[in-house]
């Protein structure tokens, strides 16, 4: 018998679960967990209803708004009427369809990156999707996990499948160890500066190195969610001990009495040591600093020490544009001091940065001092959960007596559906993952950080290298 | 939902030369408060288009249904609304030299064409649509091929998406044949215990 070919963590996943392949069309891919949100989901329970569809798997797909929630006064109704109404859509469809949902006065809302591993939804070996770019951040357990569009889902509602092609695979190895003050933000968006924004463009990512392999689950979580941010769809880390340590006992992980069992398949989800990938990128965490983003895209970056670069000494005269367009729309002068930037408002939250580490990170700097005069500074924990273990934490008081907002559980000011947006050409130190233009507003400039930074930026009014205080 | 069926189109082109247009510049989050698929097209790049000198606001260019951009078209962002508010506004095909994954699968269900051609070739239709206006450009599914004045370049597809876009197939019809597969595939998946959730949680 022929043996078998090595095969990635990503190979291994996609082969367990083809349902159907033929040469020259996409697989059919089973999928395991579907997690709907209010703003993408809407068109396709219409579409199912219109075709006389039924979900076919209503106990695999969970739903939960986030994107538009208010994220204070949740008892009265969104101020935005139109919200309101998908946030009424999402409930209907739910109740309607038999599905899971944790409503808006559920202490388990939240974040739908955020929920899914914090219920011990997610899972290793899964194959997970949700209509939200985002879905990449449960790789971190293990999962192929990507975003969809809502064709696409209404393509799971009805078959519980997806039609797709294999990615190609790429591995991104960091090695050595974090400087003090680094973080995981930090490493994903060294990475993103290292490859661009669209070197992962049709490809699975696996993590790997000593340095992914000693961050914690939450700081996986923020890596593998910004792996969209290059492009790639999947960001995966192999499941080890901290995974599994992190799952047992959450309410929709495996039960006790089939424990064991689940964690020896899911110890056997691993790359064999003999595959090889289409890509490889290797960095070194070492000489890594805290980073600062200074254009419109999450590949604009330059260390916290370093200045806003300068168009005209770029080669490429496509990226040398796009620098230019990208200074103009954030205002910013060529060579000026990262550190001399100020900031309207600062962001503390996302799927990328508002579970628990990041919150304890932020309060960490937020402790004893206070937020600068004209700064509006927010906190909106990942979940209800999240901001319950905050404030048994006291964290809540830390961030009160230094002027913190401290809000409700939602995407927020990360897209600003919602009240939490900036004003045109107001300036913002944010943890979440994207700088597009307006995507925090109309006009609005953001600058993406960690929770240390961007609290910094709160107590100072301007970027610091959060490493001096 | 079934798609309007590509075969070729001739049509005048819009050049919008800018790398990384990302889905938030295509539709902006405040104009996804809808429950419904259609109507985004009066919000296509609306921020772009508050600059009176943005290609959009040229009336040479109305009515033109090829859109030619810079790479990595269609990054960030999942949302169908960005195909859907491209398609509404009247874009049936986009050429670019490079699309984001994501953006790409949701324009197949949109029906609308994307199209990748080397860097170079890209520039050059931008270049002659910038100068011409309305200089024409077919975009031809059946033969693969681009054509703009006596040029002609091939363009590679993925063959089922071709499929689909010639006949307007609707992707869940297509799945729906498969459903002795997808009930097989369940019945292997209740054997084990990977990959299911502890409902009593
Ligand atoms: S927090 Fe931001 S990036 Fe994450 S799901 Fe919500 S809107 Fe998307």
């Amino acid at each position: 018998m022929a043996e078998e070919p090595p095969r990635t963590l990503v190979d291994k996943i996609w082969d367990a679960h083809v349902v159907r392949t033929v040469p020259d069309e996409p697989d059919l891919l089973y999928v395991d967990l579907h997690l709907a949100h209010e703003v993408t989901s809407p068109q396709a329970f219409e579409a199912l209803r219109l075709a006389k569809r039924q979900v076919r798997r209503p106990d695999l797909t969970v739903a939960v708004p986030d994107h538009n929630v208010p994220t204070r006064n949740r008892h009265l109704p969104a101020s935005d009427p139109v919200s309101q109404k998908q946030i009424e859509t999402l409930r209907h469809n739910a109740r309607e369809n038999g599905l899971l949902l944790f409503d808006i006065d559920d202490v388990r809302q939240g974040i739908v990156h955020v929920i899914g591993p914090e219920q011990g939804l997610t899972q290793p070996g899964m194959v997970i999707v949700c209509g939200d770019s985002h879905t990449s951040t449960h790789g971190a357990f293990g999962a192929l996990a990507f975003g969809i569009g809502t064709s696409e889902v209404e393509h799971v509602l009805a078959t519980q499948t997806l039609q797709q092609r294999r990615p190609k695979s790429m591995a991104v190895r960091v090695d050595g160890d974090l400087p003090p003050g680094v973080t995981p933000k930090d490493v994903i968006l060294a990475i993103i500066n290292t490859v661009g924004v669209d070197g992962g463009t049709g490809h699975a990512v696996e993590y790997g190195g000593r340095t992914v392999e000693r961050m914690s689950v939450e700081g996986r979580m923020t890596v593998c969610n910004m792996t969209i941010e290059f492009g790639a769809r999947a960001g995966l880390v192999a499941p080890d001990d901290e995974t599994f340590a992190y799952l047992e006992g959450r309410p929709f992980a495996p039960d006790p009495e089939v424990w064991d069992e689940a964690v020896s398949l899911w110890r056997e989800l691993r790359t064999d040591p003999d595959a090889t990938f289409d890509k490889v990128v290797s960095i070194d965490a070492s000489c890594m600093a805290p980073y600062v983003t200074w254009g419109t895209t999450p590949a604009q970056s330059v260390r916290v020490d370093e200045a806003v670069p300068d168009p005209e000494k770029m080669d490429d005269p496509t990226e040398a544009a796009a620098a230019q367009r990208a200074l103009d729309y954030m205002s910013l002068e060529p060579d000026m001091p990262i550190t001399d930037i100020p900031v309207d408002v600062v962001f503390i939250g996302s799927c990328t940065n508002s579970r628990i580490e990041d919150l304890r990170a932020a309060a960490d700097v937020a402790r004893g001092r206070h937020v600068a005069p004209g700064v509006t500074a927010l906190v909106v924990p990942g979940s209800g959960l999240v901001r319950a273990q905050a404030e048994e934490e006291g964290l809540d008081e830390i961030f009160g007596e230094a002027g913190f907002e401290w809000r409700e559980a939602g995407c927020s000011m990360c897209l600003a559906m919602n009240d939490d947006v900036l004003a045109p050409g107001q300036r913002s130190a944010s943890t979440s993952n994207r700088n597009f233009q307006g995507r925090q507003g109309p006009g609005g400039r953001t600058h993406l950080v960690s929770p240390a930074r961007a609290a910094a930026a709160a107590v100072h009014g301007h970027f610091t290298d959060v490493r001096e205080i | 939902m079934a798609i309007e069926a590509f075969k070729s189109l001739t049509s005048a082109a819009i050049p919008l030369d800018r790398p990384d247009i990302d889905t938030d510049q295509i539709i902006p989050a405040q104009y996804m408060k809808r429950i419904e698929r259609s109507g985004y097209g009066r919000y296509l790049f609306d921020a772009l288009r508050r600059d009176p000198d943005f290609v959009l606001n040229d009336a040479r260019y109305e009515g033109a249904k090829i859109l030619v951009a810079g790479r990595n078209f269609g990054c960030g962002s999942s949302r169908e609304h960005a195909p859907w508010a491209l398609e509404d506004y009247g874009i049936r095909a986009i050429i670019a030299p490079s699309f984001a994954d994501i953006f790409r699968n949701n324009c197949v269900n949109v029906g609308i064409v994307t199209i990748v051609l080397e860097e170079d070739t890209v520039k050059e239709l931008i270049e002659r649509s910038t100068t011409e206006p309305a200089a024409e450009i077919t975009v031809d599914l059946e033969r693969c091929e681009v054509r703009a004045g006596d040029d002609v370049w091939t363009f590679e597809v993925d063959a089922f998406h071709r499929e689909r876009l010639l006949k307007g197939l609707d992707h869940i019809d297509l799945t729906l044949q498969y459903e002795d597969a997808i009930a097989a595939h369940e019945r292997r998946r209740a054997r084990n215990h990977l990959g299911s959730l502890n409902h009593h949680g």
